[in-house]
């Protein structure tokens, strides 16, 4: 799309692009590529030299088995957050559709996690599973249930992903919702003149017809998992226990912060980087897609 | 909906009150947590209705900060919060309104490549080349400086995205009316484009501050004195020293205090913020 | 108060695709000039040539006897009306209207008088103070109107202002805006696809078809003597029947005068040029034997649509929307008459009424 209307300018074009380029410059491109020229260096402990060792970064890297772990971490906590939080989202929002008078009440209820920083969410939700003082915790364990989430991998990870899950409903919440309303009613009319009964109608035409806003939602949900959950895992578990919450950001924090290894480290960042463009790539050809849609 | 079932709507608001009681359980929680007393919580049997320690706890927070470590109390936190945030927001809204306003309304050598310069950041969020933009923070020395915590953050298509797909919306009679009158771009642009778009960035401006005030593993590498740090960051710090003596009442308070001004946001500017939300992804 | 001369203006788009082939004409001073065509014609471009919001690939527009064609839309001493008003959403009626004039650095207490001067010639002083979504459509366009008469410019350029209006309103104000221009005496460049329009409004009609001048005339001049088929068809409603002839046919119709040397041709006659006897009348002149297909009863007049009687025996197949098949020709007639589908009837027209046209359409040939 193009202007067919525009301004002549020679140089206030330029003078106006010019705070945003410095910025993406200083911040953006920079330190990208900082970090592809790093991931081919050793720096000695004391950052004081460095050599140029090739691939060898990425050899390292792609001989631990904790990386291999973090990446196995990551997909499964991608899916499980992704899949709880879009279906739950899925059924309120077929639910507040179904044209209540309340729906708008429940609406300003629903969004409210999104505002929640994801580091606070954690905060909340170990607070409420926490072993010894957690609320919801006593329950479980007066049930028998050995419930310890700084403990065991398993507990720890179910509660990462239902505090991830938690602020990521409001989100699809929404736009699960907008893309209900915008679906015709006389498209549901017909098919209920056809013989569909609701829930026959909801898998053969709702659901559908909702599936661009499905698929959309699908990839922000993992992009987000893959970055927003940040804050939930370090509040929740610090990535641990023995690894099994760290996820592949995580660990690109942790190695760096931790081992001070740099090298290592924008190796890790190099990869990461390289897996959030091929998702980027598969949101475009897809946004293309519902464009002609 | 076709049917005309009561026992339907029934389920319906039996499924949502459900969602309600999900979503606003642990933010309850948090609340009734941040008015007992340190034993009452931390004991285990903590009651589900609020106790009688709400003020102590708050006034301690917000002017004190905890006692057993020596912390910086949460006032200052929200006051670096807010900056931090609105500074966020408005660079964001500054530098892409700008160039969103180059790259639509002029014609001129290296347009697209400017306009593809600024999309590509669409793809690598901060989280990725942390270490590297910390590097360039301490080589720029804005370590622990506003300017560090907000500057790197602004560096995102978004802003300049939303703005463009606006500006393709406004009739282009509007300019050649406004030639025909005798403004030129800087008039154009204040005395007419920017009214027009005061929607917009308010949209804009409550998603990039909740954006900015959520903000948290930036500001935990960029800030190393406790009197620079945002709240959410002062939360995760209060917890970290043993479970059992962490003074979880303080940190419940601080978090209800972190909580408040993003969610007032979005519970009062309910329709500017949706707006902003789906229109930032299209 | 200026005169605007054209001289061999051409646009060719960057993709080599030529909107405007050569044109030239000239508007007097306080003339009102009508450029009409079909959509896609170029009048529109040929209007935002003349207002300086698109470049002049070749030629030359002057306005008041100053080229213009290097300068700025602001600096021509032009107003332009948007076909959707442009009217800026944000600013009052009153700032809509003054805002060109103070852009211009101009006096307040000048813009004052202007504004409302212009409030009151167009009876919409009670609604200074509103914003454009407030008004209704045929009060936005007055303001696009008062916006451009505050100007007091030498030229006026109408870009089918008034296609956004309902039937109604849409003739009270072509007869507003001719009055105002009378009345301003302003001379104005007004571009519509409507022919009634063009034919009520303009001292000059300037009839264009695919980026040429296809006539320019006075419009009763036009609509009397077309100059092409193009013009024929495209000025009048119902259009012009147009009824290819063979030499042999041309032969027999113009016996005795000089159009009858034509090798072949098309008559062009207008339906209310013709007139219906009942099939068993002789007649003298043109004649034309028809069967009724259709009749379209409006009340004050009575359209019939014949087929003629075909010698050859070919179907009469439409060719393009709007137009007549092969055949098949329009009669307007008085309101009371009404014959029956299937009656065979003769419809006639004296000779003077007659249109011949070269083969090919391009070319009008008189007696």
């Amino acid at each position: 799309m193009e202007k067919s209307a525009y301004f002549k300018g020679r140089l206030l074009p330029y003078l106006l692009l010019v705070p945003q380029l410095v910025i993406t410059f200083l911040f953006f491109y920079w330190p990208a590529s900082q970090a592809l020229w790093q991931s081919f260096l050793r720096e000695d402990a004391f950052g004081l030299s460095s050599d140029f060792i090739g691939l060898e970064n990425y050899q390292t890297l792609f001989a631990q088995p904790e990386y291999y772990k973090s990446m196995l971490t990551t997909a499964v906590f991608s899916s499980l957050v992704a899949v709880l939080s879009l279906s739950i989202a899925l059924l309120f929002a077929t639910q507040a559709d179904k044209n209540l008078k309340a729906a708008p009440a429940f609406k300003t209820f629903m969004i409210w996690p999104y505002a929640v920083a994801p580091a606070v969410a954690g905060v909340l939700w170990i607070f409420m599973f926490h072993p010894s003082l957690g609320t919801l915790a006593r329950p479980l364990r007066a049930m028998g249930f050995d419930w310890n989430p700084l403990l065991n991998g398993d507990h720890a990870m179910a509660l990462v992903v239902m505090a991830a899950v938690w602020k990521q409903i409001s989100y699809n919440f929404l736009f699960f919702l907008a893309g209900l309303q915008a679906i015709p009613k006389s498209v549901i009319e017909a098919g209920a003149i056809d013989g569909a009964g609701p829930m026959r109608r909801f898998w053969t035409i709702v659901f559908p017809l909702l599936s661009p806003t499905t698929f959309f939602l699908l990839v922000v949900n993992v992009v987000y998992v893959f970055f927003d959950t940040f804050g939930i895992i370090d509040a929740v578990s610090g990535g641990g226990p023995a690894g099994a919450t760290t996820t592949m950001v995580y660990k690109v924090y942790a190695d760096g912060r931790l081992g001070g290894d740099l090298g290592g480290s924008a190796a890790q960042s190099v990869v990461l980087m390289v897996i959030v463009i091929a998702m980027t790539a598969i949101q475009f050809r897809y946004v293309e897609r519902r464009v002609q849609y | 909906m076709v049917e005309h079932r009561p026992w339907n709507d029934i389920i319906a608001y039996a499924i949502l009150t459900f969602g309600v009681f999900i979503v606003a359980f642990p933010v309850y929680l948090a609340v009734i947590a941040s008015t007992h007393d340190a034993a009452t919580v931390v004991n285990g049997n903590m009651p589900l209705l609020p106790g009688g320690h709400a003020l102590e706890n708050y006034y301690r927070a917000v002017f004190v900060g905890g006692s057993r470590t020596s912390r910086e109390p949460v006032g200052h936190m929200l006051m670096n919060s807010l900056i931090s945030a609105t500074g966020i927001a408005v660079g964001k809204i500054f530098i892409s309104i700008l160039s969103a306003y180059a790259v639509v309304y002029f014609r001129f050598p290296f347009r697209m490549t400017a306009f593809w310069i600024i999309f590509v950041t669409l793809m690598l969020p901060v989280e990725v080349r942390i270490y590297p933009t910390y590097k360039v923070m301490a080589d720029l020395h804005m370590l622990d400086t506003y300017a560090g915590l907000i500057l790197p953050l602004i560096a995102s298509a978004t802003g300049t995205l939303l703005f463009r797909q606006f500006f393709m919306t406004v009739p282009d009679e509007l300019l050649e009316a406004s030639r025909i009158d005798g403004a030129g771009p800087i008039r154009f642009f204040i005395d007419t484009l920017l009214p027009l778009s005061v929607t917009t960035i308010a949209a804009l401006f409550v998603i990039q501050f909740i954006y900015g005030w959520n903000q948290y593993l930036w500001p935990l590498l960029i800030t190393t004195q406790d009197s620079m740090q945002t709240i959410v960051t002062g939360i995760k710090k209060m917890l970290t020293t043993t479970d059992e003596l962490a003074e979880w009442q303080l940190a419940m308070a601080t978090a209800v205090l972190a909580m408040l001004p993003p969610i007032a946001v979005v519970v009062f500017m309910q329709r500017l913020f949706v707006r902003g939300l789906v229109e930032t992804e299209k | 108060m200026a005169n605007v001369v054209l001289r061999n203006v051409r646009k060719t788009y960057p993709g080599g695709f030529e909107a405007i082939k050569g044109i030239d004409f000239e508007v007097g001073d306080g003339q009102f000039c009508v450029l009409v065509g079909p959509s896609g014609c170029g009048k529109s471009t040929l209007l935002r040539m003349v207002a300086g919001l698109e470049t002049i690939t070749s030629g030359e527009i002057d306005i008041g006897g100053r080229i213009v064609n290097q300068i700025e839309p602001a600096e021509r001493d032009i107003a332009m009306v948007f076909q959707n008003y442009a009217l800026y959403p944000h600013m009052t009626v009153y700032n809509n209207m003054a805002y060109g004039l103070r852009n211009r650095g101009m006096a307040k207490p000048e813009i004052e008088t202007r504004v409302q001067e212009a409030a009151r010639i167009l009876e919409i002083g009670p609604m200074l103070d509103r914003k454009p979504r407030q008004l209704s459509g045929g009060q936005r366009q007055r303001v696009a109107m008062g916006r451009a008469i505050v100007r007091q410019p030498k030229v006026f350029l109408f870009d089918e202002p008034l296609s956004n209006l309902d039937a109604k309103l849409r003739i009270a104000m072509r007869v507003e805006i001719r009055k105002l221009q009378r009345r301003l005496a302003t001379t104005a460049i007004y571009v519509t696809h409507d022919q009634l329009e063009a034919m009520t409004l303009a001292d000059i009609l300037v009839v264009m078809n695919g980026g040429i001048v296809e006539q320019i005339g006075n419009p009763l001049e036009i609509y009397q003597k077309p100059a092409t088929t193009f013009v024929a068809s495209f000025i009048g409603a119902p259009p012009m029947n147009l009824i290819p002839l063979d030499g042999a046919e041309l032969h027999a119709q113009f016996a005795g005068d000089s159009r009858s040397e034509t090798e072949a041709g098309i008559l062009g006659i207008r339906p209310e040029d013709l007139s219906i006897l009942p099939a068993s009348e002789t007649v003298g002149g043109f004649a034309l034997e028809l069967m009724v297909d259709a009749i379209e009863r409006v009340g004050p007049e009575t359209f019939i649509y014949g087929a003629r009687a075909h010698r050859d025996g070919k179907p009469a197949i439409s060719r393009k929307p709007g137009e007549l098949p092969p055949g098949e020709v329009i009669v307007r007639v008085p309101g009371q008459i009404a014959p029956a589908i299937g009656e065979r009837i003769v419809a006639t027209a004296p000779r003077d009424k007659l249109h011949l046209f070269s083969a090919d359409g391009r070319r009008r040939i008189d007696l």
